[in-house]
């Protein structure tokens, strides 16, 4: 019953959808005020039948109806509840319903908050909401039922792969996908602006909201992923150029240039066709990358379906949604006006910088990605691009960047001097050097790179502090300088120090990682980085669908001992093994234990890791999201467009 | 600004679009062969038990024909799909070499014993190293050598009826015209 | 003791910078050169058969067959690049991680620079031709209405 409850929600709302496409874009163009309004109606009824379809979909996911086949694929009656709940978004069918959910839900969040919008643009806004939900609701009604019926039910179901029961599945893909479909609405925005020829600061401070949020999602999904492949997969990578997490890192990286672009736009009208075409590209990006995860046009160990239909149907909406917008952009970009000028060495130029190099790391993330298929088109040579590759490339672009970010919120607006600059950023530059000189001190000089890594991290650190510095020491009042300095403001720090924190943890990874691997028997120990760890014991154990092999541990770090375990389990279900690693986290670096094969003769292979700084490149990335979402809460975002501030005899404007 | 310059983004698009839906025709985990037009590496392996002599490379210059080399294994999964194929081609009078790969001889033994034997000669290959100086990723994969012991073409995966009448069987009969 | 101690150091020793997902102690050379050799070799070849994994990090019995190989060359005496132009002889550029420097992959290996590059100078010459209108200056009213806002602060 609740598949076809569900089944038929979606198809009312596909057609919702359609009417939402066409109504308010017409009303908008005649100035109708009765068929834009129904474009609200239609964005919340849109929202209320998704979440229907969902609600029926995840019912029938923790009841286990089997006769739903992307239950029976993706659950087991022995499955705990959290996971029956959060297999319904993992696979294909159910993940995409779950992306149509919060579509919809974010064009029903235009309708509601966006009361600050002229009704022509929001109409236009929720038409083109319409239409990405339209033709993603044709492909999930045509081409990926989540409501498909298996006949007969089976008895029992297939069982997730058991590397996705785990607390992961839960966060992870939800954030993910909000992040993604976040961008939908500044691609929807920036359509809009483009069919009405208007593009202006209060169009960016609209959208900057939704993009941070958007942005604030798609940082913390990343680093999730990260962490649980970390956990997971045994061996303590945290990132592998795979292309499934290049298809998030390359919306993530546009986002930024948005989100700072945008920044440009709202504070000083320039940047316009750049932010524009950011916005358009940013959500392009989440739609390729669905692409690529779906079509099985790539391999990828988190490839979902692979199936060429799919990529076709997907590959028309990329055609239509971003063809089209692009398109758009060709014919109505250069009669917008033209943006404000500003001085060669100004804010504004370290931002349009900011763009390139972003847009120049995005490219480096999409050849490497797509490179064997471009090629294929071309050449009956296959190559593959791993980890090497991006080695090379990716780092060369990046570190001008990160010199750059500290000067960026140092530079006037419009008009400065590098002399002016140079003298602001003092402190940073001492504290980079002194941080080189340490590290080259300390470390032999074949880890130069490494030393600026360490460098470049704490010129980050401490230039995100500088800005608050400079901002507090000239005040008289230490209290009210502290209590009236923007909320943005510390958003900003907290974001720019993350970034160094992140730097520092992905430098010391690089360069002082070290591993063993050898057969233990119980009692012997081992020295592992500057801790020494002790097989204690082999133990059988029991878990709700698994059996496992218990490795018990002691770590020893400077005399304080504590217990580490390891797990091997076996799936009977899905006849599956997965190895759970014992890591002992601490300030300076993971102590990481993987247990293998056990061996004949009592001994067990053993895979110890050092893992220096890896936490800080997580506490990096979550500072940052932080940092965006103390930014959302700053006062100025919730005001609507800016008016002209009326200004008392005497005073002036603040800045 | 010039105007050319905003349509940059969407011819690019176009250009990945024609792209993409060609690399949907294709599969990317599917190696080309290096060793296409080129001969058979050198390699010399016993047969499965005392009864059968297994071959070298150099015995697909002898006899001047040109021969299937199969590759194959008892736990392969998908052998056995194109096994039946295996028999009508050998009965069809082309020479059918097998190679038993990463397998013990006796269980090969036995797995032939069951589904029929349609290889005028088998090598087994234990330790997969002429495997791997072949190319080899996976069974079941065959080799069309020619009669000067080079190898024109490798299939990957069962032949199916559609690849032996549509490319093997056209194929063989090329070579034997050839000089 | 003394034993465990020794063992400890050898196998401190042996163990090289850099994840080690699959290798098993089996294989592991006694050499501690040509094993962080092995290593860094096996970190930069793909697994044919895997999803984006380097045979040193997969547990794919083909990763083990190239990684027995990998080690065979190196003790036979072959260089890195040697020991890399086997499995390519046998399995193309496929089997490379870091992609091969020839014309057809130019554009992949050149092309964000020369995006950053000609992207930098495109806005370079905007920023040029947008500064070519001059600043037009205060007018007078204007100079006089800054002067009072300045004038009622102070």
């Amino acid at each position: 019953m609740a598949g076809e409850i569900g089944h038929f929600a979606l198809i009312l709302a596909l057609v919702i959808a359609c009417l939402q496409s066409l109504v308010p874009m017409i009303g908008a163009g005649r100035g109708d005020p009765a068929l834009m309004a129904f474009g609200r109606a239609a964005a919340t009824l849109q929202a209320a039948f998704v979440t229907c379809a969902f609600a029926a979909l995840a019912f029938a996911f923790v009841q286990t109806d089997f006769s739903l086949a992307a239950v029976a694929s993706n659950t087991h009656s022995t499955m705990p509840l959290a996971y029956r709940f959060a297999g319904v978004w993992g696979n294909h069918e159910g993940s995409m319903l779950l992306w149509v959910l919060i579509l919809s839900v974010f064009g029903a969040a235009i309708a509601w908050y966006g009361d600050n919008l002229r009704d022509s643009f929001q109409a236009r806004v929720l038409a083109v909401q319409g239409m990405i939900g339209a033709a993603f609701l044709a492909f999930l009604l045509f081409t990926s039922n989540p409501f498909a019926r298996l006949s007969p039910a089976p008895l029992d179901g297939a069982e997730l792969n058991p590397l996705l029961q785990d607390p992961g599945l839960v966060i992870h893909p939800p954030l993910l996908y909000l992040g993604y479909v976040g961008f939908s609405v500044a691609f929807s925005f920036a359509v809009a602006a483009l069919i009405e020829g208007r593009v202006d600061a209060a169009w960016a401070r609209w959208v900057r909201p939704w993009v941070l949020a958007a942005w604030v999602c798609l940082t913390c999904g990343i680093a999730l992923g990260s962490i649980w492949a970390y956990y997971t997969l045994g061996w303590g990578g945290w990132w592998f150029w795979d292309p499934v997490e290049n298809a998030s890192l390359m919306p993530w990286l546009m986002g930024t240039a948005l989100l700072h672009s945008a920044l440009v736009l709202e504070r000083r009208g320039a940047l316009i066709g750049w932010t524009i075409l950011l916005a358009i590209l940013t959500f392009s990006l989440s739609l390729i990358g669905t692409f690529l995860v779906r079509s099985g046009i790539l391999t990828s160990v988190h490839a979902f379906a692979v199936d060429p239909r799919r990529g076709v149907f997907i590959l028309a909406i990329i055609v239509g949604a971003t063809g089209g917008a692009l398109a758009l952009f060709a014919a109505r970009a250069p009669v917008l006006a033209s943006g404000a000028l500003f001085g060669r060495v100004s804010r504004e130029t370290g931002l349009a910088l900011n763009n390139l190099f972003l847009m120049a790391l995005t490219a480096v993330v999409f050849l490497g990605t797509f490179y064997p298929v471009i090629m294929e088109a071309f050449s009956t040579d296959k190559i593959s691009v791993g980890p090497p590759y991006y080695a090379l490339t990716f780092a060369p672009i990046a570190v001008p960047l990160l010199v750059l970010v500290v000067f960026g919120p140092m530079l006037m607006w419009k008009r400065d001097t590098l002399a002016g600059v140079g003298a602001r950023v003092r402190w940073p530059l001492v504290a980079c050097g002194a941080a080189l000189a340490l590290g080259l001190a300390l470390f032999p000089v074949a880890r130069v790179t490494a030393a600026l890594g360490i460098a470049l991290a704490a010129w980050l650190v401490v230039g995100a502090g500088a800005i608050l510095a400079r901002r507090w020491r000239h005040s008289g009042d230490f209290v009210r300088a502290v209590r009236t300095t923007p909320t943005a403001t510390y958003g900003l720090v907290l974001a720019h120090a993350g970034l160094g924190l992140l730097v520092a943890g992905v430098t010391a990874m690089s360069a002082w990682q070290s591993s063993q691997v050898l057969v233990m028997h119980p009692g012997q120990r081992v020295a592992i980085g500057r801790a020494a760890v002790t097989l204690d014991a082999l133990t059988q154990g029991t878990g709700p669908n698994f059996v496992s092999l218990i490795a018990s541990f002691t770590l020893d770090r400077g005399g304080r001992e504590s217990p580490l375990v390891s797990e091997r389990r076996f799936y009977p279900a899905s006849r599956t093994q997965t190895t759970q690693a014992g890591i002992a986290p601490a300030l300076a670096g993971n102590t990481y234990v993987a247990i293998g094969e056990a061996q004949d003769g009592g001994g067990i292979v053993v895979r110890l890791y050092d893992h220096p700084l890896v936490d800080w490149i997580w506490a990096g990335a979550v500072l940052m999201a932080l940092g965006g979402t103390v930014s959302l809460a700053d006062r100025r975002f919730r005001i609507g467009a800016a008016r002209p501030a009326v200004l008392p005899a005497g005073r002036l404007a603040p800045a | 600004m010039t105007r050319w310059l905003y349509g940059v983004p969407v011819l690019l698009l176009a250009v990945l679009v024609a792209v993409f839906a060609h690399g949907l025709t294709k599969d990317p985990s599917r190696i080309p062969s290096t060793l296409i037009d080129r001969p058979l590496p050198p390699f010399a392996l016993a047969g499965l038990d005392a009864a059968s002599p297994g071959f070298a490379a150099a015995d697909f210059t002898a006899g001047h024909e040109p021969r299937l080399l199969n590759v194959f294994a008892s736990w392969c999964a998908a052998c056995p799909v194109e096994h039946p194929m295996l028999l009508k081609i050998a009965a069809g009078g082309t020479p059918v070499y097998g190679l038993d790969w990463k397998d013990e001889p006796a269980k090969a033994s036995a797995w032939l014993a069951q589904l029929g034997n349609p290889y005028r000669r088998i090598a087994s290959d234990p330790t997969a190293r002429t495997g791997i100086d072949l190319g080899v990723t996976g069974v079941p994969e065959t080799f069309v050598v020619d009669r000067h012991g080079r190898i024109r073409y490798k299939q990957v995966g069962p032949i199916t009826a559609a690849d032996w009448e549509g490319t093997l069987r056209p194929m063989l009969d090329r070579l034997r015209a050839e000089a | 003791m003394r034993r465990l101690v020794l063992a400890a150091a050898l196998l401190l020793a042996m163990s090289s910078s850099g994840p080690a997902a699959a290798v098993l102690p089996s294989e592991q050379l006694r050499d501690p050169t040509l094993e962080a050799r092995a290593r860094t070799i096996s970190a930069t070849l793909r697994c044919v058969v895997c999803q984006n994994q380097s045979i040193d990090d997969s547990d794919a019995p083909l990763a083990h067959d190239l990684r027995v190989i990998v080690r065979e060359r190196l003790t036979a005496g072959d260089s890195d690049a040697a020991a890399v132009q086997y499995l390519v002889d046998r399995y193309g550029h496929y089997v490379l991680l870091k992609p091969p420097v020839i014309p057809a992959t130019l554009v992949l290996w050149l092309g964000p620079v020369v995006l950053l590059v000609g992207g930098g100078i495109v806005v370079a010459r905007l920023a040029a031709r947008k500064a070519r209108v001059p600043d037009a200056g205060l007018t007078a009213d204007e100079a006089a209405a800054a002067a009072r806002l300045l004038e009622g602060r102070g």
